[in-house]
């Protein structure tokens, strides 16, 4: 650089021992101060925590008191603490985008062992910030109106505590729900742990709520098939699949549902555990009230003959000519709130589930054991009627098991001391629970289990080999054989049962990552949604505007999506309230002149910020969609993309820096 | 034509040999073209691999470096035994898995002037041959005298459907290659629960009271399930369930009489072959009874329609889906 250098203050963390106790702090400052002082550096200075105020008001009075004209800090990652930095130089007056932070300890003293080569390595770092730093020029925040409207997508407990939360402060929400009616799982529980409270009574109210709303537009038996735009202005359609049913004319009085003369299994609802009509509501407090009729298994469909819905009617809202609908929607911000599949317990073949009737799945369980459920909330064999005298409950069906999935699912050992007590309460039954581990550590949830122990039910520690039919003598006959190693006892175990269920763990939804892929936001190698922050932040992702709540991020029990559901509300209504939102500036910019109009990059880009201008040949990118992520940079042949923040002068100095000392 | 290289085994000469000539039975139909490894040696069963690996594995694969060296227009080697395929799918597996051990192998090949290159050659069972080459809907033409009414119990054994490296079975623990076959057959197959335990294997010389509890479970199962016969594909397991049934049955004072057949043996009859020509009457427990079930001696009677039922009780799940094979999830796309 010929030109006049801008002056430059360089600052080191201690931060207490964790950076000092692998690097000389020391010696980089002095260093810094020794050998960049011909590239411009004017101060260079070390503290124990540049993060606390003090270490903060070091900078902003250098600032004031010296001109500096750029700020490199060599601290913890840009993640944690960019932010604080920049706001410091902010308040002493330079632009926020003239001050670097440098990481010295997570990319420096916490992966390294030998403190010599650790302190040049950060020497190095420093100064390729400094080299860089001198191109950073003043940038300013992009600001974008918000669309106070949101869209929440899944009408479980999570969505709808956040669709609520939204609507009671004044703004207006879709509540999309792919199945004829809101409730998601929680709807098809019967008690809820640790409190036994019934899960219809608790839920029922709030889906009244919500479908009651004056700001709520719910919108069930729909799918979001398209979204676009970006942050505050999306742009949304919704399928609202035909329902067969004249929601304006259906007065919900069910005449249609006790006519139909068709009877097929309940997959969703019952679990498959129980039947429905073709037309139906899938439950009695199912929210809206109005039937769905499922085309694909009705009479009149399939050979032309029946209507018997449409002739008993009394209002002649049956209407066969219905088609599905699209709807387009403006919201400012979407909440993803899409829950979780079962795992499918069949795949566990030696567990025998599909192949020896007596197994059962939890779901299942949970609708047998459900007043309203196919047997009355009677608990009995596949024959309907026989009470089983004894009973195995299996843990981690699906969970913790290399063989299919390696997380803990974390509800189904609280789902299993529920069942263990249900079981007992109405049958008396001996009941075995088969675990692992016992994981029960929310409020009251280890007393659940205390309570479980002293009614008796037994507790065989152990990873269940094998579920069989085949008996070893006539004492087994006609018993289900949990053949099991009791860790505790340090023995092989046979234990002869009526009835087995099998606490299957969750998945993410089987269509996560297609659905992911439309609102631009990505799933962990597990196919959950990845959280912006897994601590920090956890109902926000990197795609600004889309949050997540519920399952939808990873196992959860119901206080937990409920907290989530609020928290991704507190969210929205906090960016709502700001009427418009400040982007960062780092985006990608194209030289049009330079662009040939190749079109590579157009299909690049993860947050579909890239659009192609016919008419006059170039590409374009949308500023409030582009996240900066350089990828269009990168693969441009023609370098006609240039991504703020990191020019190519700005890289080059920085690996001039960087290789300075060797 | 469907052609494989052959690897017979010890035990089709000797205790199976009404394996191997049921086998030989079925081959024309099946147009199935088999061609012997020359100069074939013994797999060395289960004994040498808990000795020594080296001389172990050097055993087996001479067998490969012979067939890779024949590859006649196939690289499909194909076993019948349980025991054998197992360990020539071992040693291509591991030699490839453990370069050490497959250059110490090569080494000692080196002396007959041998090499087998792991990886060459595609290790298959006779079950999977005709269930995925040949096809189902091929052994349903060739079906002359259908098994209409015969109760069988499919076994397995332990050695064939695990550890399967090449992920050619339709699951571990209730694989159901050996149901469908049957039913093709026209057999009512069983859900036999202990399709792939243990039966014993050599624990008859030397335990062998723990191999006639395990022979018990498994005779004791098929009883409890009422099935006429039970098939398998292993000679190990044909043998301990028909050879030791009467010493078992003398152990525990039960009176078990559960005739254990190979597959191809049924397969031949339901293709019309005589059974005498199939290798029935070498069987120790005799399968008159249940040959006779099949009309081969009664003529068979019109069975009158079964009564529409209404459902019992709850439903049932239904099968799993077709990208579960193996118990696993396949990733899509």
């Amino acid at each position: 650089m010929s030109e006049k250098k801008p002056k430059i203050g360089v600052y080191v963390c201690h931060c207490g021992s964790n950076i000092a106790g692998m690097v000389d702090v020391e010696a980089v400052r002095d260093w810094a101060q020794a050998a960049l002082g011909q590239d411009g550096v004017v101060v260079s200075r070390d503290y124990k925590f540049m993060c606390s105020s003090l270490g903060q008001e070091l900078i902003e009075k250098d600032i004031q008191e010296l001109g500096l004209e750029r700020v490199v800090v060599a601290a913890c990652s840009p993640h944690l603490h960019e932010k604080t930095f920049r706001t410091a130089s902010e308040r002493a007056g330079l632009n926020p985008y003239l001050t670097e932070l440098v990481s010295i300890r997570e990319q420096v003293s916490w992966v390294h062992t030998d403190k010599q080569v650790a302190t040049e390595k950060s020497k190095a770092l420093v100064s390729g910030a400094v080299h860089r730093v001198a191109y950073n020029t003043e940038l300013q925040p992009l600001k974008v109106p918000i669309n106070p409207n949101t869209l929440v997508v899944g009408g479980g407990i999570a969505g709808i505590q956040a669709a609520l939360e939204i609507a009671n402060a004044g703004f207006h929400v879709y509540l999309v729900e792919r199945e004829p009616s809101i409730g998601g799982h929680m709807a098809q529980f019967d008690k809820t742990f640790p409190t036994l409270d019934c899960s219809a009574c608790i839920l029922t109210p709030r889906m009244v709520e919500a479908g009651t709303h004056p700001n709520i537009t719910l919108l069930t038996w729909s799918e979001v098939i398209s979204v676009s735009g970006y942050v505050g202005n999306f742009n949304v359609t919704i399928k609202k699949k035909a329902r067969y049913v004249n929601e304006e004319l259906c007065t919900g009085c069910g005449i249609c549902v006790e006519k139909c003369p068709q009877k097929v299994i309940d997959d969703v609802y019952e679990a498959g555990l129980g039947y429905r009509k073709v037309i139906y509501t899938p439950f009695a407090q199912a929210v809206p009230k109005y039937p769905v009729l499922d085309r694909p298994n009705c009479t009149f469909f399939k050979n032309g003959k029946c209507k018997a819905c449409e002739k008993f009617c009394p209002t002649n809202a049956i209407d066969f000519t219905q088609e599905d609908q699209y709807l387009n929607v403006e919201v400012g911000n979407i909440i993803l709130a899409t829950g979780y599949d079962l795992f499918d317990a069949r795949r566990v073949t030696n567990y025998g589930y599909g192949r020896l009737p007596n197994v059962f799945t939890s779901l299942e369980f949970e609708r047998m054991s459900n007043a309203a459920g196919p047997t009355g909330g009677e608990i009995t064999l596949r024959d309907g009627k026989t009470k089983p005298e004894t009973v195995g409950i299996i843990h981690c069906v699906g969970s913790r098991d290399k063989n299919f999935n390696n997380y803990c699912s974390s509800i189904c050992c609280m789902q299993s001391l529920k069942f263990a007590h249900l079981v007992k309460e109405r049958t008396g039954a001996t009941v075995y629970e088969f675990y692992i581990d016992m994981r029960t550590p929310m409020k009251a949830y280890d007393e659940f289990y205390q309570r479980v122990l002293e009614e008796g039910t037994l507790f065989v520690r152990g990873k269940v080999a094998e579920v069989t039919n085949a008996t070893h003598g006539p004492h087994e006959k006609g018993k289900l054989i949990i053949q099991v190693e009791d860790t505790l006892v340090g023995k092989q175990r046979r234990i002869p049962v009526d009835m087995v269920i099998l606490s299957v763990g969750m998945e993410p939804r089987h269509d996560a990552k297609q659905v992911g892929q439309m609102f631009g936001i990505s799933c962990s190698s597990d196919g959950w949604y990845i959280e912006r922050h897994p601590k920090l932040d956890p109902v926000t992702t990197m795609t600004e505007g889309i949050l997540i709540a519920g399952c939808a991020s990873g196992p959860k029990d119901i206080p937990a999506s409920v907290a989530q559901g609020a928290a991704a509300a507190a969210r929205v209504l906090d960016k709502i309230l700001q009427k418009e939102v400040e982007l960062e500036p780092i985006r990608a910019t194209v030289d049009e002149s330079k662009c040939s109009g190749c079109r590579i990059c157009n299909n690049l880009c993860p947050f579909n910020a890239i659009s192609f201008l016919d008419d006059v040949g170039v590409t374009r990118i949308n500023p409030a969609l582009c996240q900066g992520c350089g990828t269009c940079v990168a693969a441009c042949p023609a370098g006609a993309i240039s991504g703020t923040g990191f020019s190519n002068e700005q890289i080059f100095a920085q690996i001039e820096g960087l290789l300075m000392g060797v | 034509m469907n052609k494989y290289l052959f690897y017979p085994g010890c035990s089709m000469e000797g205790s199976a040999r009404a394996y191997y000539e049921s086998l030989k039975a079925i081959q024309p139909p099946l147009a199935l073209e088999l061609e012997e490894i020359e100069d074939w040696n013994c797999c060395g069963a289960t004994e040498y691999l808990s000795i020594n690996l080296i001389p172990a594995y050097s055993l087996i694969a001479r067998n490969l470096a012979l067939a890779a060296q024949q590859k006649n227009g196939t690289d499909t080697v194909m076993a019948p035994c349980s025991a054998c395929y197992l360990n020539l799918e071992k040693a291509d597996y591991y030699m490839a898995e453990r370069p050490a051990l497959g250059e110490k192998v090569n080494e000692a090949l080196a002396a007959g002037g041998l090499h087998y290159d792991p990886g060459t050659l595609q290790i298959r069972h006779l079950v999977d041959v005709i269930i995925n080459d040949i096809g189902l809907e091929t052994v349903k033409s060739k079906v002359v005298r259908p098994l209409t009414g015969l109760r069988v119990a499919p076994y397995l054994g332990c050695m064939v459907p695990r550890p399967d490296f090449a992920k050619r079975w339709s699951d571990h623990e209730h694989p159901s290659e050996l149901d469908d076959l049957m039913k093709a057959l026209g057999a009512e197959v069983i859900d036999f629960p202990m399709k792939t335990s243990c039966c014993g294997g050599h624990m008859t010389q030397i335990g062998p009271e723990t191999a006639y509890e395990l022979i018990r479970r498994l005779v004791a199962a098929a009883e409890e399930h009422q099935a006429d016969i039970m098939v398998t594909m292993c000679p190990m397991c044909q043998m301990n369930l028909d050879a030791y049934q009467g010493e078992t049955n003398r152990h525990f004072g039960t009176n078990y009489h559960m005739p254990i057949v190979f597959f191809t043996q049924l397969m031949a009859v339901a293709f019309g072959i005589d059974p005498k020509q199939a290798g029935f009457g070498l069987e120790l427990v005799s399968a008159k009874e249940a040959l006779a079930r099949i009309g081969l001696n009664v003529p068979e009677e019109a069975k009158p329609a079964a009564p529409r039922r209404k459902p019992e009780g709850l439903p049932m799940p239904k099968p799993l889906p077709k990208k579960y094979a193996s118990g696993q999830a396949v990733a899509e796309e």
